[in-house]
């Protein structure tokens, strides 16, 4: 009991450790990189005064080490990384104001990311060489290097501007409309998460499919599809989830670029404006939520897939 | 997949096949090659097959459609779309194989540290690694573009900040297990010096592994860069690039909807010639 | 022994895709109630051979000549106890699951049925009670409910592939009593494989060795152990381990 405990403990403080250095490179991600942000904020003909009052704003007159206690500071009472320099309220709640929209998306991805993934993986892994097969496997290879924006826009022009099966863009009013007009993005933030899932999960289901409790079962006499479903399949949902775990940052990320397609008022689109307005305070909080949020989910995962493995409790 | 040789090993008959025949066996190394090279060929002798120039307006002759003249017809400003494509694969390639230089290096050489050291060494380079994972790629890449000034170089700072990560965790993981061999513990055990066992021995051990995921890490680059470029914070308008011209192309995409196809599916082709090339690598070193 | 055999194996050939013979014109019958003991040196193609029994043979694995004539069915046990359970579902779950669609009774039926097949191999009255995953149980029970879903098929032959190779020394004989108890309660004929030639000896009564794919010696086992024929029999005897101590009292009474 004791030593599997320990496993909690030590991913605990793993996650711990890495937020705080996710909370330091937040931190430092606008001060490593060349170029003045006050500069960059007010325009390269800006006055020396100007520049000087806006660093005093910021906070970069101070030293670097008392920036920092500031920061986090900021952090621990106010819960985000300041005000913003243009609509002057908390990122907390700017954040908090756009976040639904974008869970809702990356929920909807997922889901879809995971359906079709487990689908052809099976079909691939079942007809292991035949033709069925040889076609999902060469459908990786020609998703890699598709940009995500661009299958976005492609699927625009098939699905909205020829069919008219969905709108063009944004987000409409209601339960149903969002759901309808989150459809295609998130069939385009999934799209690109599909190859990568199906090339892993077809892999880990023919080690399935040729271990030997398959065998047994096949030679037991199970019918096929008792052993695929009930057998097979449970065997792959805890892979499939861990890879989702390895996968979900990079399917954030894809997240963003997609709203930007598709112009839905989420995460993405709060990213896009602070960035032209060089508003450095909503940046550095989205990139903070964004990273916490990552190292949580992945701690959750691995959390319940250490709850639902029978291997990892021992004996008795 | 993650077998690790320890001396090259002969063939069942005594000898080596050669390098040209195991070769000629991969066809996806085959196919994937001359895919690329027909490219770089292209790009390297456009200004020979085009008569155009890449920003050379004609606004008499905008938005045609492909013709004999014109191969993939013109943009909004007249300018001749197939010209331009090649010359854009020119600023997209060089920046994608120079921007992996440093990564690279630094992703091979930590991930060598982390996996032959262990201990704290490891801890603390793990511990970086799933800092920079925890950002999603997009995220960081956009911020850091930005924040380093779009262009050329902001490109260059962005994937040397996180373009090693990817390395350093294929790389930790086969030379931790190139560690558990046992010859390497008897050659520690007799004092021979740690930076002569990971130069010699396993850095040519990592090395083909490692190339194989730069291939499909380059596709990974190459993708982010032309990203940034329709974002509008990667390469500068009006060097030719695949992202920028994707974007100009939006605004057209119900009336001349290749404006933005064409340079996709030219990122896409690129795309399959080095997955394919990766693949086949991957291949011919499994074989051996 | 007068009977016709069970099972027929003329001149099986096996070989992978590309053509690389595995098992190559191997032949042997087995009448009811009789052991096989399938030794030789690990590669030989023994496994295989069981596989092909079976009818399932590995994926890239195919038969190119022979005939397997089998009038009853198989059930086979593994290697691996654990590997050989799906180890996301509790063990007596995956037994009553074999029984429920073996033998074609209702649910509560087959776990009924299921609790008596523990009962038979011996395993402890709290598995009844609670759901235990293979992860949770011991390399011998597992084989032990390995052997029992074998049972539940109800088999004519039992297809042993090395079922003590992967245990303790000290649970190994009980699994080897175990099946010997069992064959002599229920009748079935089996094919023992093993590399281990006293423990094929003590099970069988007929052995064939095995070596690079062909059956190189074939017989009743006394007579193959004491006049082997192939210089690769005379190996194996040699290699089996003499206890030191009954040599040096050997050499104390000649």
């Amino acid at each position: 009991m004791n030593t599997s405990y320990s496993w909690l403990v030590t991913a605990l403080l793993r996650a711990l450790a890495v937020i705080l250095f996710v909370v330091t490179a937040v931190f430092f991600i606008i001060r490593i990189v060349p170029g003045d942000p006050a500069k960059m904020i007010l325009g390269e003909y800006s006055t020396p005064e100007a520049i000087k009052s806006m660093h005093h704003t910021l906070g970069l007159d101070l030293p670097l080490w008392e920036q920092f206690v500031r920061f986090v500071k900021t952090l621990f009472t106010q819960g985000d990384t300041g005000n913003s320099i243009i609509a002057g309220t908390s990122t907390r709640e700017l954040i908090a104001e756009r976040a639904p929209v974008t869970l809702l998306l990356i929920v909807m991805a997922c889901m879809m990311a995971i359906i079709i993934a487990l689908l052809l993986a099976t079909l691939a892994a079942t007809h292991k060489d035949k033709l069925l097969d040889h076609l999902i496997r060469i459908f990786p290879t020609i998703t890699l290097g598709m940009p995500i924006f661009w299958v976005g826009m492609l699927l625009i022009l098939l699905f909205s501007v020829r069919l008219h099966w969905f709108p063009v863009g944004g987000v409409s009013e209601g339960w149903i409309g969002t759901l309808y007009s989150l459809t295609l993005p998130a069939i385009t933030v999934a799209f690109s998460q599909i190859p990568t899932l199906v090339r892993s999960l077809r892999a880990q289901m023919l080690e399935i499919l040729e271990s030997d409790f398959v065998v047994t079962l096949r030679a037991a006499g199970l019918p096929s599809r008792v052993i695929l479903f009930k057998h097979v399949l449970r065997n792959s949902a805890l892979p499939t989830l861990m890879l989702l775990g390895v996968n979900i940052s990079y399917l954030i990320g894809g997240t963003l670029v997609v709203e930007q397609v598709f112009g839905i008022k989420g995460i993405g689109s709060l990213l896009f404006t602070a960035i032209s307005n060089r508003d450095f305070p909503v940046i550095q909080g989205i990139a903070l939520y964004c990273a916490i949020s990552v190292v949580i989910i992945s701690l959750l995962i691995e959390m319940i897939s250490w709850w639902l493995d029978p291997r990892t409790k021992g004996k008795q | 997949m993650k077998r690790i040789r320890t001396e090259p090993q002969l063939h069942q008959d005594g000898r080596q096949p050669s390098i040209i025949h195991r070769i000629w066996n991969t066809p996806s190394l085959l196919v994937g090659s001359l895919m690329f090279v027909v490219l770089i060929v292209l790009a390297v002798f456009i200004p020979y097959i085009s008569p155009y120039h890449p920003s050379e307006q004609n606004l008499s002759a905008f938005l045609q459609p492909p013709s004999a003249e014109h191969w993939l017809g013109t943009d909004q400003l007249g300018r001749d779309l197939f010209t331009r494509l090649i010359y854009a694969a020119r600023t997209d390639l060089s920046i994608m194989v120079l921007a992996e230089v440093v990564p690279f290096c630094t992703g091979v050489f930590l991930g060598m540290l982390a996996g032959y050291y262990g201990k704290w060494v490891d801890t603390v380079i793990t511990l970086l690694t799933d800092t920079f994972i925890a950002f999603p790629f997009y995220l960081i890449v956009i911020i850091v573009a930005f924040a380093s000034g779009a262009g050329e170089r902001g490109i260059y700072i962005t994937f040397m900040l996180v373009g090693w990560i990817v390395f350093a965790r294929v790389v930790r993981g086969l030379s931790a297990s190139f560690r558990e061999q046992e010859w390497v513990a008897s050659a520690q055990t007799l004092g021979l010096p740690g930076v002569r066992i990971i130069l010699r021995h396993l850095l040519p051990n990592v090395l083909p592994q490692a190339v194989v995921v730069l291939m499909t890490d380059m596709v990974g680059l190459l993708v982010a860069i032309v990203t940034l470029g329709y974002l509008g914070i990667g390469i500068a308008p009006p060097t030719p690039d695949w992202g920028t011209m994707i974007s100009d192309g939006q605004s057209f995409i119900t009336t001349a909807w290749w404006l933005s196809a064409v340079p996709g599916f030219a990122v896409v082709y690129t795309g399959i010639a080095l997955s394919l090339v990766g693949d086949g690598l991957a291949d011919i070193w499994r074989k051996k | 022994m007068s009977t016709s055999p069970i099972l027929e194996i003329e001149a099986l050939s096996l070989a992978t895709k590309s053509n690389e013979t595995l098992v190559d014109n191997v032949g042997f019958s087995l009448n009811k109630g009789e052991s096989l003991g399938l030794v030789g040196e690990s590669g030989s193609g023994k496994s295989l051979t069981l596989r092909a029994i079976l009818g399932l043979l590995p994926h890239g694995v195919r038969q190119t000549g022979g005939v397997i004539k089998s009038e009853v069915s198989s059930a086979m046990v593994f290697q691996d106890p654990r590997g050989a359970l799906d180890p996301l579902c509790p063990v007596v779950k995956q037994l009553a699951e074999v029984v429920y669609f073996r033998q074609k009774v209702s649910r509560k039926a087959s776990r009924v049925v299921a609790l008596e097949l523990l009962e038979m191999l011996g395993l402890p009255d709290s598995l009844k009670r609670t759901d235990r995953y293979p992860s949770q149980l011991s390399g011998g029970q597992c084989q032990r409910i390995v052997i029992a879903i074998a049972l539940a098929c109800k088999p004519g032959i039992l297809l042993c592939d090395e079922p003590t190779t992967a245990l303790d020394v000290t649970v190994q004989r009980q699994i080897i009593e175990t099946i010997a108890r069992l064959q002599q309660e229920l009748g079935f004929a089996m094919v023992f494989v093993t590399h281990n030639l006293a423990v094929a000896a003590a099970m069988c009564s007929k052995l064939a060795v095995m070596k690079k794919g062909q059956i190189v010696e074939h017989g009743n086992t006394l007579n193959v152990l004491q006049n082997p024929q192939n210089p690769y029999t005379q190996m194996l005897i040699n290699s089996v381990l003499p206890l030191p101590e009954l040599e040096g009292s050997g050499q104390l009474w000649s």
